[in-house]
Formats: structure tokens, sequence, C-alpha cells
């Protein structure tokens, strides 16, 4: 072995696209990754088609398709993402890869890209609905396009959420449940029937900033062609808040 | 310089004091036996030295950067295995070694891993994903990450627990070997391993250091190690 007795510093961004790679590659090492994407399309799909009625609306459009995303979300992104930092502990490699010559930040972004692009991929399988829309009729593409983009916001949302869930337990199974809950509640926010629980206890306009709040309302936009600020930044708020609060967790250890 | 320098450290969890002013070094060529009862200290003084724990006070130095102030670069030159050696149980062990040695940002990562599987003997299993292997190889695997770069310095925390008489010598053969290059901690409770292995021994009990001298002043304390052990950690 070649002796090399001061060791270099780390070129910066080795460990981030190292912690990636891993994580990336890590959905694929067990049948979860096949499961989760075969769950997230049949899914997806067959909830535009059966409730939605996409084909029957005649309509060249996938607004009903991404409809139903943010129910999908907030089970899939905790089950993708319950892993993050619960498996570390688990198995005790918290130990080790904070031990290796990475900040805990580096290995947070690592981790959440990895699973971030892991959802984003279970979404572009879903990629020959749009086609199918584009055969049978003529859809304006700029529509679809901002109906994915909105979607995978969205789904960075709900991972951010899942983060924290995760970097509280050692219990994939825990980190599952809180995340899956904690999103549902944000899912919930601005469907009709929780609208008329909030408006017994709040006043309209209360009512009305709250359902702001809410998954649905923000990916709604992306699904008519517009993206907004607003939505943008409401979902990135979330994804980015979830990661920035999952790491300091994991940093106060 | 010493390797490791680590100064007045203390460290509590709640109301106890697991690590109470802790302050010794190590030069290049020692290999230093932790002993000391279980929950003395031992693991958390690696712990902090490693840069996992925050100490509430002190300092840990390694190859010259703080581990506080400069973690990344303290621990670009330091190899560490935990108590329990754990590894990503789904990797297989080549696969391990190599995101090890990209994480670290060697260079030509594949041939440090072929190196460091030749070296641990580890060429049979690389194939096998670490959840597989048996106690023995699974040691070795954390151990192989732990040297994988080289490092200066080298913690290793009961890297023997487990493992029959031939893994043991096993280990110990490969860490003599690179030890003259080497600061090395070693935390044991396999008082026959100072002997074998240890150029100087340092005694934990209570969080507290009780004694820090050369091998070959510890053995002459007595025929009988254990109790050795037990008067000097009572």
């Amino acid at each position: 072995m070649n002796h090399n007795p001061d060791s270099p510093t780390p070129r910066p961004g080795a460990a981030f696209w190292a912690v990636l790679r891993r994580e990336f590659a890590g959905y694929f090492r067990t049948p979860l990754a096949y499961v989760f994407l075969a769950v997230f399309n049949a899914f997806a799909i067959s909830l535009a088609f059966f409730i939605g009625n996409i084909y029957e609306a005649g309509v060249a459009s996938l607004d009903r398709f991404f409809l139903y995303h943010p129910w999908l979300w907030a089970f899939l992104a905790p089950a993708a993402g319950a892993r993050l930092w619960a498996e570390e502990r688990r198995q005790g490699t918290l130990e080790l890869l904070l031990t290796w010559p990475v900040t805990v930040w580096e290995a947070a972004l690592g981790k959440f890209f990895a699973a971030w692009l892991f959802l984003g991929s279970a979404l572009l399988i879903t990629l020959p609905m749009a086609f199918t829309v584009c055969y049978l009729g003529d859809p304006d593409v700029g529509v679809i396009v901002s109906g994915y983009v909105g979607s995978f916001l969205c789904a960075g949302a709900c991972l951010g959420i899942a983060a924290i869930a995760s970097a509280l337990t050692r219990s994939q199974v825990i980190a599952f449940v809180t995340g899956f809950l904690a999103c549902f509640v944000l899912v919930l926010v601005g469907y009709g029937v929780f609208d008329e629980l909030l408006s017994g206890a709040f006043a309209t306009g209360t009512v009305d900033e709250i359902r702001r709040l809410g998954l649905w309302r923000n990916l709604e936009p992306f699904t008519l062609g517009l993206i907004d600020l607003r939505p943008t930044a409401y979902f990135l708020t979330v994804a980015f808040a979830g990661l920035g609060l999952s790491t300091l967790i994991v940093e106060r250890r | 310089m010493a390797l490791i320098e680590v100064s007045q450290l203390q460290k509590s969890y709640g109301a106890i004091h697991a690590v109470k002013n802790v302050s010794f070094s190590v030069d290049r060529g020692e290999v230093v036996g932790f002993l000391g009862p279980n929950g003395a200290g031992k693991s958390t003084t690696m712990k902090l030295l490693t840069g996992y724990l925050r100490p509430d006070a002190g300092t840990a130095v390694v190859a010259g950067f703080d581990v506080v102030e400069n973690p990344v670069a303290a621990k670009a030159h330091l190899g560490y295995s935990p108590e329990g050696a754990p590894a990503y149980g789904e990797m297989t062990v080549r696969e391990f070694l190599r995101f090890a040695a990209e994480l670290r940002g060697l260079a030509n990562p594949a041939q440090r891993v072929a190196d460091t599987l030749k070296l641990c003997r580890l060429e049979e299993v690389a194939g096998q994903s670490v959840d597989t292997l048996s106690k023995g190889y699974r040691m070795r695997v954390g151990f192989a990450q732990a040297v994988i770069h080289d490092p200066a310095v080298l913690i290793l925390d009961e890297p023997t627990d487990g493992l029959d008489p031939n893994q043991k010598f096993e280990v110990r053969r490969i860490l003599k070997d690179m030890a003259a290059r080497k600061a090395v901690i070693v935390s044991t409770h396999i008082l026959e391993e100072i002997d074998e292995l240890c150029t100087r021994v340092i005694v934990i009990a209570q969080g507290e250091v009780r004694c820090d001298e050369s091998k070959e002043r510890f053995l002459q304390r007595g025929a009988d190690l254990n109790q050795v052990f037990r008067k000097l950690t009572a």
C-alpha cells in the first residue's frame, strides 16, 4: 500500500457527490425502489383514470392526473425519505459517516438530493401519460411541463418533512408514519371538508390564509400552466426548511 | 509535535460525567492500549477525539488540526472504526470501500480499494454484501475502511472484540505491520493484547486517566494483569 502520511484534505464537493451517488444507488440495492416505482405509477395512473375520469372528460390535459399527486407524495415521499437518517442510526453508520471528512451539511445535501432525484425518477416514468395525451389530442405542452415541475417541487416539500421525521428516530417505520401524518395534514388543508371544519373555528380571512398552506392549493397553478413565484417559493421553503431542520437535529446528536 | 494531543477533555451526558479532564498525547510509532471497565469513558474519549461528539471543554488535536475548529482536515488524517465496526450492510465489501475512498476524495480509488482488500485479506468476500459476512470479516471491513487512506492517526474501538484466536492474530498482525508509521489507539478488554500489540498503556476509569505509562512499566506492576487492572480501576 502506498504510504501517504499526510493524506490531503479532500477536494470540496467530493464527499457530496459520493454521498449522493451512494444514496441514489442505495434505493436500487433493495427491492424497495422497484416496489416504490411500481406503486407510484399504478396509483398515479389509476387515480387519474378511475377517480379523475381523465379519459371520459375528453380534454387533452393532465390536470386530473396531477390533481392526486399531493396524496401520492404525502404517502410515498415519507416512504422514500424514512431511511435518510433513521437507517444510519440503526446501523450505527452515522458515527462512521460523521467521522469521515465530510460536514453534516454536505452529507445532508447529498442524501436529500439523492432522495429527491429518486422521487423525480418515479415521476419521469409516468411520462407515457403525457405522450398518450399528446397522441390522443392536442394538449398545451407548456401546461404539461409546468405540471411536472409543480409535482416535482411538491415531492421536495414532502421530502423535507420526511427528512425531519427520519432525523428524529432510528426506526424507519416511525419515521414513515410520522412523516406521512405531517404530510397528510398538509394535503387536507385546502380540501372542502377540512375547510368547513376550520370555518367553524376561525374567521373567513384566517381560513383563507391557512388554505394557502395546503399542498394542493400550491400545486394547482402549476397544473394550469402557471409557474408562479409564490407556490414555487412555498414548496422550496418547506423542502429546504425540512432539510435544514433535519440537519440541525443530526448535528446536535 | 505529537500526532494526537488531547488536553483537558470533558464531556457530560446530563448528570453523568463520562469524561473528566482527560489529557494525553500520542506520537508516531506508538500503539496505545486503552484499558478500562465498561462505561469508564473509553468510547466517549474516542468519540470526542474523532469529532463525532463535541467536548464540553478541552481540546483534541489530530495531526495538527483541532477536531472542533477544523474537523474536515482533522478527519482526513484520521482512520476510525467505532465499536462493533458498523458498515452499510446492503453494500458489498468492494462497494463500501469504494464509497469510503470516493468520499475521502482519494486519487485512484479503484487501486486503493484493491490494495486495501489485499492488505486486510478481504479479496474472497469482496463481492459479498456486508450483512452476509461473519463477525470476523465484518470487523476486518471496519478496519479496512479505517486504513484505506493510510491515515497518520488510527483509532480502533475494540477491533478484536468477538473474534476467534486466529482472527485476533490476523488483525494484530496487520496492525503491527503499519504501526511504526502511525499513532494508534486501540481500546480493548483483553489484557494479554497489551503485551502483543501495544507500546504504551492508558487506563481510564470513571472518566479519568488512572495510569499512562510504557508497556514495560505497566507489565512490571504485577504478574497477574487482572489484579493490576482491578486495583487501578477501583
